[in-house]
C-alpha cells in the first residue's frame, strides 16, 4: 500500500464522512451542513490533484485490495486502482462536485431539505469516486448501483411533485434494465475467469481462453450497463425526465459525472472490449446513432433543461462512438472537456431558472442585460460545445472525427459531422432565444443576476471550458495523447487540417443558421417547421419512444400481472379451496353411512366379506382354500 | 475475542438457555394478571432480549475456522427408540438463531401498543419462538419435529384471534397447509429412522448412513415438499399471502421473518444433507419451481394493491431465491441461500413492522388510499425506502450480498434458469419503487395531515432491524465465513464445492 493508494482511499472516503456527519449531527443547521460537505469535497479535490500531479510525473498502475466477502474460491474485494485514467476521473468528479456544491448554497437557499441535499450530494460523490477507483467488476457494480441510488434520491428530491417522483422511479427502473445486462456480463465473465479483478480478468481474456462468440456476448452484456447509465439509445428515456431534479443535480450527476460512468466503464474495460471487434462495432454504431438521434430531438425542445439533457445524451453518444472506433483517448478527452462545458451550461441554466422561475425558453429573452455573467459564461460554453476554435470542445470533438475517419467508417464520420451541425444550431437557438432579443413577459422582467456564490463557479468552469482543450492539442510533446492511452504505443496524433476546417465550417454554419432564424428572422421558424413536415412532429415528440414504452408497460406488462393474479386466485388457490371443499363434501356424504342401525352395518360387513372373497378368487385362487374351498 | 467468548459460553448450556428464556417468560406471564399490561410487555421484552443478546454472543463465539457442530449438549432421553437430547449449532444455525433473536425482540417492541388480550398474545408468541429457537438447534430429528410443531401450532390462534379481515379462513388455510407439510415431514423422518436401521434419530449418526438410491428418490421429495410448503414453494404458496395479510403485525414479522426460514432450513439441512442422491435427482425439477417462485411472485406483487399482499408476494419471490440456492448443489449457492434466509428474515420483518405501523395510522392498507405520507412521517418513510431498496437488491444492504451470492453459485449449475431469475430484479425494482412512490411521495391527502411519525418504541424496533441489514450489507465478510463453514460439508456430500 503506497502513498498513492492511501491518498486515493482518503479522497474516496472523505465525502462519505461528510454524508455521515450531516446525517448524524448537522441536519438541523443548514449552513453548517453545506460547509461540512464542501470541506470534505475540497479535501478530496486536493488529494485528487495530488494524485494527478503524481501520475503526470510518473504514470503507472497502483493497485490494492481489501477483502470484502470471500465464499470459498469466490473472492470479492474492495480495491483501489490508481492509474492515469483514474487520476483524470478523480479530478473531474471532485472538481465539478465542489463547484456545484458551492453553487448550490445559493441555488438551494431556503429549501426545507437543504441539509438533506448536501448529504445526498456527498453520498453521490463518494459513490462516484468508488466507481472511479474500483479495481474489480463486483466493486464497480456495487458503486454503480449506489450512484444510481443517489440519482434516484436527487431526481426525486422534491418528492411532493408527482413528475419528480415519476422521473426518479423511471430513472431507476430503466437503469435496472441496463444493470441487469451488466450484472449478467459480470457473472458470465467472472465465472469463466474465476476472478473479478480487472487486471486478472483482462489477462485471462487476452490468453484467448474464451470462445470469441461468447466473448462478444459478454462484452455486449457489459455494454448494457453503459447503455443505461450513459443514456444511450434505446435506454436514453430516463435522462430528459431526470431534469425534474434540482438543477445543480442535473449539472453534476446528469451531465458531468454519473452519466459519464458508462463511458468510463467502457474505457476501464477497454482491454476486454477491443478483443471483440463485433461488439466494438455495435458500440460504435449505437454511440453514433444516439448522437444524431438525440441531437435531432434537442432541435425542437422548449424546456431549457431538456434541450441540454438531449444535448448530453448526444454528446455521450459521441464519446461512446469514439471508444467504439478505438479512439480511447479521444473519448476520454471529450468526456473531460464535456464535463466542464456541460456542467457550465446546466449551472447557467440553473442561474437563469433561479432568475426567471420558468424553464420555458419562449418565456425568456433579453436576459443578457439582466444577467451578464450568466450570459457570457453560457456563450462560452455554447461555443465550446459547438466546437469553435480554440475552445475545449474543438480539440476533443475534432479528435473524435479524426478517430472515425482513421477507423475507416465514413458513415459514422458523416453522422458525427451532421450531429456537430445540429449541436451548433440548437445551442445557439437556445442561447439566442434565452439571452438575446426582446424581453418577453413578466418572467424576464423580474430577472436578476444570481449571487456571487453562483456566478463564481460559472466563471471558473468557463475558464476551464476555454483552457481544458489545450491539454489535447495534437502533436505536442506533453499532450494527453502521450499520457492517457490504451495499449503499447501512444496513439499517433497529427493535426488533421481538412477535418478541422470541415468541422469548423459545419459548426459556424449551424450557428449562423440559428442567428438567421431566431435573431434576424430572415428565415421564419414557422416555415422551417412546415418544410420539415412530419420530421418536426417526430422530433418534438421524441420519436414517440416514451409512448411505445408506456404502451408496453401498461398494456402488456400489467396485463400479464393481472393474469398472474387471476391465475393465483382462481387456479392455484382454486385447487386448494377445491381440496377443502371436497373434504367437507365427502365428510357430509359419508356421514350418511353412519346411520346407527345395526342392520346397515351388518350389510356392509357382509358386502365387504363377499368383495374380499371375490377379490381373492380373481387374484389368488389358491387362497380360497383357506376359506374351505376346493 | 472469539476464543474468549467461546470459552465463556461453553461453561454453560448456552443453547438451552437461549431457547428456554421465552419459555420462562411464558410461565411468568401465566402468573401475571392480564390487567397489568405493562408488566406483561416488560417481561416479554426482557426475556426475549436476553435470548437476543445471547444469540449475538453465540454468533461471535462460533469458531468458523473449525466449523462443524459446536456448543454441543447431548444427553440420553429415550435411548430405546433413539430419541436423545442433542442440541448443537453450526454456522448456519448461529445465524438463524441470531435472526430469531432479532425478530422476536423487534416483534415484541412492534406489538407494544397491542391492547386486546396482550397476555394471551405474548404467551402464544413466545411459545412459538421457543419452538423456532429449538428447531434451529436440535440435531435429533424427533426433538427437531417436536420443536417444529411447537413453532407452527400457535400460529392458528394468533391469526384467528388477533387477525384482521377474513382471519378465520386465513388461519384455517394456513394451519391445514402447514399440517399437511408436517404430515409429510413426519413420514419422511420416520422413513429416515427405519431406513437407516440404526434405530436412532440422532442427526450425526444418520449422516453416516448411505441410503439406498431408490429410497432417496422416494423420500427426498416427501421431505422437501413438506418443508417446502413452509418456505412457500410454488405452487404451495397461497397460504402465505392470505396468512400474512390477516395476521397481526408481530405475527407477520415472525411468520415471514423466521417461520418460512424453518422450511428452507429443513430443505437444506434435513432433505439435502441426509439424502444427497435424492437431491441430485430432483434438484433440476425443483429448480424450475423455484424459478416460478421468483418470477411469478414478483409479477404477482405488481398486480397487488394491498401493502401486505405486495410484501407477501415479494416474500414468495425472495424465498424462491433461497430455494434456488438450495437446489444448486454447491457451497457458494448454499451460502447465498442461508444468507438470503437471514437477510430476507430481517428485511421482511422490517417490512411487516412498517406496514403495521403505517396501517395503525392510516387505517388502510390499500395503496391508492395513501399518498405523500413522507411529509408527515419522514422517519417511517426513510425506513420504508431503505427496506424497499434492500428488497430490490441494492448494494450495501444485505439483500444484494445474499442474492448475488446465490446467483453466482446457481449460475454454475443452472446458467439459463439463473439468467431468468436475475431478470426478476427488474420486476422487483418496479413494484417496490411503485409502492413507495404511491404511498409516500406525491401530494399529502388532507385527512392525513395529523399523522404522527414513529414513536421511540417503534423507532427502536425498526432501528434494531435496520442495523443488521446495513451491517451485513456493508461488511458481509464475517457472516459469510460463518455460514460458508457450515454448508461446505453439505456441498461435499453433493459432490460440488
Amino acid at each position: 500500500m503506497d502513498n498513492m493508494i492511501i491518498t486515493g482511499m482518503l479522497a474516496a472516503v472523505m465525502p462519505l464522512l461528510g454524508f455521515l456527519i450531516i446525517q448524524a449531527f448537522t441536519k438541523k443547521h443548514h449552513m453548517l451542513s453545506a460547509y461540512v460537505s464542501i470541506a470534505m469535497i475540497a479535501a478530496s479535490f486536493t488529494m485528487a490533484v495530488l494524485i494527478l500531479l503524481g501520475q503526470l510525473k510518473t504514470p503507472g498502475m497502483h493497485n490494492y485490495s481489501l477483502p470484502w466477502m470471500h465464499i470459498g474460491s469466490v473472492e470479492m474485494n474492495i480495491g483501489f486502482m490508481i492509474n492515469q485514467l483514474t487520476s483524470v476521473m478523480l479530478v473531474i468528479v471532485t472538481f465539478v462536485s465542489m463547484l456545484v456544491q458551492i453553487y448550490s448554497i445559493g441555488y438551494m437557499h431556503g429549501d426545507d431539505g437543504f441539509s438533506k441535499f448536501f448529504s445526498f450530494i456527498s453520498l453521490f460523490s463518494f459513490s462516484m469516486l468508488g466507481v472511479v477507483v474500483s479495481n474489480n467488476l463486483m466493486q464497480i457494480y456495487i458503486f454503480w448501483e449506489l450512484v444510481g441510488l443517489c440519482s434516484y434520491l436527487l431526481i426525486g428530491f422534491w418528492y411532493t411533485k408527482p413528475e419528480a417522483s415519476d422521473a426518479a422511479k423511471k430513472a431507476f427502473v430503466v437503469n435496472r434494465v441496463g444493470d441487469f445486462g451488466f450484472l449478467l456480463g459480470i457473472i458470465f465473465l467472472s465465472t469463466k475467469a474465476g476472478t473479478f479483478d480487472f487486471i486478472a480478468v483482462e489477462e485471462y481474456v487476452k490468453s484467448g481462453a474464451i470462445d470469441p462468440n461468447y466473448l462478444t456476448v459478454i462484452v455486449l452484456l457489459l455494454f448494457c450497463g453503459a447503455l443505461g447509465k450513459s443514456a444511450q439509445f434505446p435506454m436514453h428515456v430516463w435522462l430528459p425526465d431526470a431534469m425534474e431534479g434540482p438543477t445543480p443535480v442535473s449539472a453534476l450527476i446528469h451531465a458531468a459525472t454519473m452519466v459519464a460512468a458508462g463511458v468510463f466503464m467502457v474505457a476501464r474495460l477497454f482491454g476486454i472490449f477491443v478483443l471483440s471487434p463485433g461488439a466494438m462495432l455495435v458500440v460504435a454504431y449505437i454511440g453514433g446513432f444516439t448522437a444524431i438521434f438525440a441531437a435531432s430531438i434537442a432541435l425542437t425542445q422548449d424546456d431549457i433543461k431538456r434541450v441540454l439533457a438531449y444535448s448530453t445524451v448526444s454528446q455521450l453518444g459521441y464519446m461512446v462512438m469514439a471508444l467504439g472506433v478505438g479512439g480511447y483517448t479521444a473519448g476520454m478527452f471529450h468526456l473531460t472537456t464535456h464535463a466542464f462545458f456541460k456542467a457550465l451550461l446546466f449551472l447557467g441554466a440553473g442561474s437563469v431558472i433561479h432568475g426567471v422561475h420558468t424553464n420555458n425558453i419562449w418565456d425568456m429573452g433579453g436576459l443578457h442585460k439582466k444577467m451578464p455573467v450568466t450570459s457570457v459564461t453560457f456563450l462560452i460554453a455554447a461555443l465550446a460545445i459547438s466546437g469553435i476554435f480554440p475552445l475545449a470542445g474543438f480539440w476533443s470533438k475534432d479528435e473524435i472525427l479524426v478517430a472515425t475517419r482513421e477507423a475507416g467508417m465514413p458513415l459514422l464520420y458523416y453522422t458525427a459531422l451532421i450531429t456537430a451541425f445540429m449541436t451548433a444550431f440548437y445551442m445557439f437557438r437556445l442561447y439566442i432565444v434565452t439571452f438575446l432579443g426582446k424581453e418577453k413577459g413578466e418572467a424576464s422582467r423580474r430577472a436578476h443576476e444570481s449571487p456571487l456564490n453562483m456566478t463564481v463557479p460559472l466563471m471558473i468552469l468557463a475558464l476551464m471550458s476555454v483552457v481544458a482543450g489545450f491539454a489535447g492539442v495534437p502533436g505536442q510533446e506533453n499532450s494527453i495523447y502521450n499520457w492517457l492511452y490504451h495499449g503499447e504505443h501512444p496513439h499517433e496524433t497529427h493535426f488533421n487540417m481538412p477535418v478541422a476546417i470541415t468541422s469548423t465550417v459545419v459548426a459556424v454554419t449551424g450557428i449562423l443558421l440559428a442567428f438567421a432564424v431566431y435573431f434576424f428572422n430572415w428565415i421564419k421558424a414557422e416555415n422551417l417547421k412546415k418544410a420539415s413536415g412530419p420530421l418536426y412532429a417526430l422530433s418534438k415528440n421524441k420519436f414517440y419512444i416514451d409512448e411505445i414504452y408506456l404502451f408496453l408497460i401498461k398494456r402488456c406488462f400489467f396485463t400479464i400481472a393481472e393474469a398472474v393474479k387471476w391465475f393465483d386466485k382462481q387456479v392455484v388457490d382454486g385447487v386448494v379451496n377445491m381440496a377443502a371443499f371436497v373434504m367437507r363434501w365427502s365428510g357430509r356424504a359419508l356421514r350418511n353411512t353412519m346411520t346407527g342401525r345395526v342392520q346397515d352395518y351388518a350389510l356392509v360387513i357382509f358386502g365387504g366379506a363377499v368383495a374380499a372373497i371375490v377379490a381373492f378368487a380373481i387374484y389368488n385362487p389358491a387362497a380360497l382354500q383357506l376359506l374351505g374351498g376346493r | 475475542m472469539q476464543q474468549f467468548l467461546a470459552s465463556m459460553l461453553s461453561q454453560i448450556p448456552i443453547l438451552t438457555i437461549i431457547y428456554i428464556m421465552p419459555l420462562i417468560a411464558v410461565i411468568l406471564l401465566f402468573l401475571i394478571p392480564g390487567k397489568n399490561q405493562k408488566a406483561i410487555r416488560i417481561v416479554s421484552l426482557v426475556f426475549s432480549s436476553i435470548s437476543f443478546v445471547l444469540s449475538i454472543l453465540l454468533f461471535f463465539a462460533y469458531d468458523w475456522n473449525a466449523g462443524g457442530f459446536q456448543f454441543v449438549e447431548r444427553f440420553d432421553w429415550i435411548p430405546s427408540i433413539g430419541v436423545n437430547y442433542f442440541m448443537a449449532v453450526t454456522g448456519t444455525n448461529v445465524v438463524l438463531v441470531l435472526l430469531t433473536g432479532i425478530i422476536i425482540t423487534a416483534g415484541v417492541l412492534a406489538s407494544w401498543s397491542l391492547d386486546t388480550r396482550p397476555k394471551e398474545f405474548f404467551i402464544l408468541l413466545l411459545l412459538l419462538v421457543t419452538g423456532v429457537f429449538g428447531v434451529f438447534m436440535a440435531y435429533n430429528l424427533f426433538l427437531f419435529f417436536l420443536f417444529y410443531e411447537i413453532a407452527v401450532i400457535p400460529m392458528y390462534l394468533l391469526i384467528g384471534i388477533w387477525g384482521t379481515g377474513p382471519k378465520e379462513y386465513s388461519a384455517m388455510k394456513l394451519t391445514l397447509y402447514l399440517m399437511a407439510g408436517s404430515a409429510l415431514i413426519i413420514s419422511g423422518i420416520l422413513g429416515l429412522f427405519f431406513g437407516s436401521g440404526l434405530s436412532t434419530f440422532d442427526f450425526d449418526r444418520l449422516l453416516t448412513v448411505n441410503y439406498d438410491i431408490t429410497f432417496q428418490k422416494i423420500f427426498f421429495p416427501i421431505l422437501f415438499t413438506g418443508f417446502g410448503i413452509l418456505a412457500a414453494l410454488w405452487p404451495f404458496h397461497t397460504w402465505s399471502p392470505d396468512g400474512h395479510a390477516s395476521a397481526p403485525t408481530a405475527v407477520s414479522m415472525l411468520h415471514a421473518g423466521v417461520l418460512m426460514k424453518l422450511g428452507a432450513y429443513g430443505c437444506l439441512f434435513v432433505a439435502v444433507w441426509l439424502l444427497p442422491e435424492g437431491a441430485k435427482f430432483w434438484a433440476p425439477t425443483i429448480a424450475v419451481l423455484t424459478l416460478v417462485n421468483i418470477i411469478y411472485g414478483a409479477i404477482g406483487a405488481v398486480a397487488q394493491k394491498d401493502l401486505k399482499y405486495i410484501v407477501a408476494y415479494s416474500s414468495v419471490s425472495h424465498m424462491g431465491i433461497v430455494l434456488l440456492g438450495i437446489t444448486a448443489g454447491n457451497s457458494v449457492a448454499y451460502s447465498g441461500a442461508v444468507l438470503q434466509m437471514f437477510s430476507h428474515g430481517v428485511m421482511t420483518g422490517l417490512f411487516f413492522a412498517l406496514v403495521g405501523m403505517t396501517y395503525g395510522r392510516t387505517h388502510t392498507r390499500y395503496i391508492y388510499d395513501m399518498g405523500g405520507l413522507a411529509k408527515r412521517m419522514p422517519a417511517l418513510a426513510a425506513f420504508f425506502v431503505l427496506t424497499g431498496l434492500c428488497s430490490l437488491g441494492l448494494p450495501a444492504l444485505s439483500g444484494f450480498v445474499a442474492e448475488i451470492t446465490v446467483f453466482i453459485g446457481a449460475f454454475r449449475t443452472y446458467p439459463v434458469l439463473t439468467v431468468i431469475a436475475i431478470a426478476g430484479i427488474i420486476i422487483t425494482a418496479f413494484y417496490v419503487l411503485r409502492m413507495i412512490q404511491i404511498v409516500f411521495f406525491g401530494k399529502l391527502d388532507e385527512h392525513y395531515k395529523d399523522l404522527t411519525d414513529a414513536n421511540p418504541v417503534e423507532f427502536t424496533a425498526l432501528a434494531i432491524l435496520m442495523f443488521f441489514i446495513v451491517a451485513v450489507g456493508v461488511w458481509p465478510f464475517l457472516m459469510m465465513k460463518v455460514i460458508h463453514s457450515s454448508v461446505l460439508p453439505i456441498a461435499a456430500r453433493m459432490g460440488g464445492m
